[in-house]
């Protein structure tokens, strides 16, 4: 990725990419790279496509910056929508080359995408993803790497893109060619509690769980497949499922006050029901 | 600023007017004027004294100057060119000097919030979150395949000053970063740890499943309406399970878990396809196999040393579902 000539390199390209130029920095494209010219003039990378956007021609012209039609402000507009969706489709594709997975992996490390809302991610990076490949489908959602899991885009600026637009394999397909940058995998999580003691039905689930996470890691160790936890919580926990709960019990009820004292009302609350 | 009725708002309220605490409810002056719901934090909180008379609006008793207070107190009155809440504070309280009154002013701010830890898990004060949960105060869950479930808040600490407010939602039974830095200087301890799990085990009739006017829905459909350990089958984590695990995919083909980029945390997103698996009480009562982990919290939201009689509150539970008075009795059925 790094030392990757990650700008068009002469002032001649510089003019020619002024639309593309407009539409990644217009706000709400935060999460578009740009499509190198070389990679549009390939119409060998397009092939397909001029059967899902209308005005095919017209819209790759304004993408190429070499668009010349004289026409009505209502055609120019129809013509710009179709170029914004063409980019888009093209993108999903654009982003799966070598040279896109280089700038989308910029584009993550300056955490473009957010961050993982979930507090034990730590603020992981994101990345843009689809749940189809098909446009019209189904708006980008945001992967995290960490928890392996999708997240709705906080902004209603990003949650109206199409997430055809990035697919659903490319950030699986980043991973893959960068392994080095898989995230190390945390069993840290939260254990709901009622004054410092686990909610009975929540720490049955935990505890099912725990035991999933401890087959996985038996399967991967027998095939010698690097699991991507902790060497520290790796062990203990598959030895001692019942371990890590009890540490968690610890901090209950001694040094915290609210759960030695029983407030009134607090008694109360269960003959609410 | 003054206002038509002469009668200003309490430094309650403008404390919960105030940008980014929008998640607090108004702990009522009945609870706070209990001596017996503040035990403790005298000494938890400096010029604690002042600092409960800032938050009740009681006039501070000075003894130097009797009658300048007096003299205030008819001003304050009849006068209605009031502006705000800092001046009405700084007025009150201008014997002291300003440094005092920073350190009342945050004091207060403590103290508050430690006693709304404590509110919101009161009858009075759970009830009151639980008009803030139905009108979305707390927003949703970010995570895709929760469908917006919304959130509670949460802290991660009961201590103050050591994290700030967390989202807590019930569907996945995770914490969230609330989406608004406006959030990230509120103190979690102010919600506390007990809040989130005890709302659950409260208002067990939430249908958790649906999202916006629905969520409160009639309990008919019999395999949901199970009971394990005290919480209905389908609130046991609905985000979760089959169907709601993410499945990372190439071209259409799945990635491999042995491969080095392959799924490693779907564990965290699973759950037994037949939920029942979970009910402990019921295995045990079974086939009388033992486990240690004792020490939990059963649906009446006492702490239970030991295991629980098996079945006893799943028996106690059934006796009501389905009744329309069970959901009333909880409160919650002021939305529909
Ligand atoms: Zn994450
Ligand atoms: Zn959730």
């Amino acid at each position: 990725m790094a030392g990757m000539d990650d700008f068009v390199s002469d002032s001649d390209s510089d003019y020619t990419s002024y639309w593309r130029d407009w539409f990644i920095s217009s706000r709400g494209n935060e999460y578009y790279c740009e499509i190198d010219e070389d990679y549009l003039t390939d119409r060998f990378n397009l092939t397909g496509l001029n059967t899902e956007v209308q005005y095919y021609q017209y819209a790759l012209d304004l993408i190429t910056d070499v668009f010349d039609l004289d026409c009505d402000d209502e055609m120019r507009e129809t013509i710009e929508k179709s170029a914004r969706h063409l980019y888009g489709l093209i993108h999903a594709r654009y982003i799966v080359t070598t040279r896109g997975l280089a700038k989308m992996l910029e584009k993550y490390k300056k955490f473009d995408f957010g961050k993982c809302p979930r507090v034990m991610c730590h603020s992981h990076p994101l990345l843009p993803m689809g749940l189809s490949d098909v446009p019209h489908q189904k708006a980008v959602k945001l992967y995290c790497a960490r928890c392996e899991d999708i997240y709705n885009p906080k902004s209603t600026r990003h949650s109206a893109i199409d997430g055809a637009y990035f697919g659903t394999s490319f950030h699986n397909i980043l991973f893959q060619v960068y392994p080095a940058l898989v995230p190390q995998k945390t069993t840290e999580r939260y254990i709901p509690r009622v004054y410092g003691f686990k909610v009975h039905a929540a720490a049955a689930l935990v505890r099912w769980q725990h035991k999933d996470r401890a087959e996985m890691r038996r399967r991967l160790r027998k095939m010698e497949v690097e699991s991507g936890f902790d060497k520290l919580d790796g062990e203990e926990d598959e030895e001692d499922e019942e371990e890590d709960d009890d540490e968690e019990l610890e901090d209950a009820p001694e040094q915290n006050p609210a759960a030695v004292v029983q407030y009134r009302g607090a008694g109360e609350v269960a003959t609410l029901q | 600023m003054s206002t038509s009725s002469g009668s200003p708002e309490s430094w309650i309220s403008s404390f919960c007017s105030l940008l980014g605490h929008e998640y607090f409810a108004e702990v009522s002056e009945e609870f706070i004027e209990d001596d017996f719901n503040l035990t403790g934090l005298q000494s938890q909180v400096t010029m604690y004294k002042e600092a409960l008379e800032m938050i009740l609006d009681v006039e501070p008793e000075d003894d130097e100057d009797d009658d300048d207070e007096e003299d205030e107190d008819e001003e304050d009155i009849s006068g209605d060119g009031r502006d705000g809440l800092a001046g009405r504070h700084e007025r009150r309280h201008h014997s002291r000097i300003a440094s005092d009154l920073s350190v009342i002013e945050s004091s207060a701010e403590m103290l508050y919030g430690l006693i709304h830890q404590r509110y919101i898990c009161s009858r009075a004060g759970i009830q009151q979150m639980s008009e803030k949960y139905e009108l979305s105060h707390f927003g949703v869950c970010p995570r895709t395949n929760c469908n917006q479930t919304r959130t509670l808040p949460v802290g991660l600490s009961d201590t103050p000053g050591e994290d700030t407010v967390k989202l807590f939602c019930p569907s996945c039974l995770d914490v969230y970063v609330p989406p608004n830095s406006r959030f990230q200087t509120v103190d979690g301890a102010f919600f506390g740890r007990t809040f989130g799990a005890l709302f659950l085990l409260t208002f067990p009739d939430y249908d958790l499943t649906k999202s916006g006017n629905e969520q409160l829905a009639n309990l008919t459909r019999a395999d949901e309406m199970v009971n394990i350990n005290g919480m209905w089958a389908r609130n046991i984590a609905p985000g979760l399970g089959k169907g709601r695990v993410y499945e990372p995919k190439i071209y259409g083909f799945r990635v491999s878990e042995l491969a080095r980029s392959g799924p490693r945390m779907q564990w965290l997103r699973k759950k037994p396809d037949e939920i029942t698996v979970l009910d402990e009480a019921r295995q045990f009562g079974e086939d009388g196999e033992s486990d240690d982990d004792d020490e939990s919290m059963d649906v009446s939201g006492r702490a239970v040393a030991g295991r629980r009689r098996p079945g006893n509150a799943r028996l106690k539970r059934q006796a009501q579902n389905g009744s329309p008075m069970a959901i009333e009795a909880n409160g919650a059925e002021s939305e529909l």
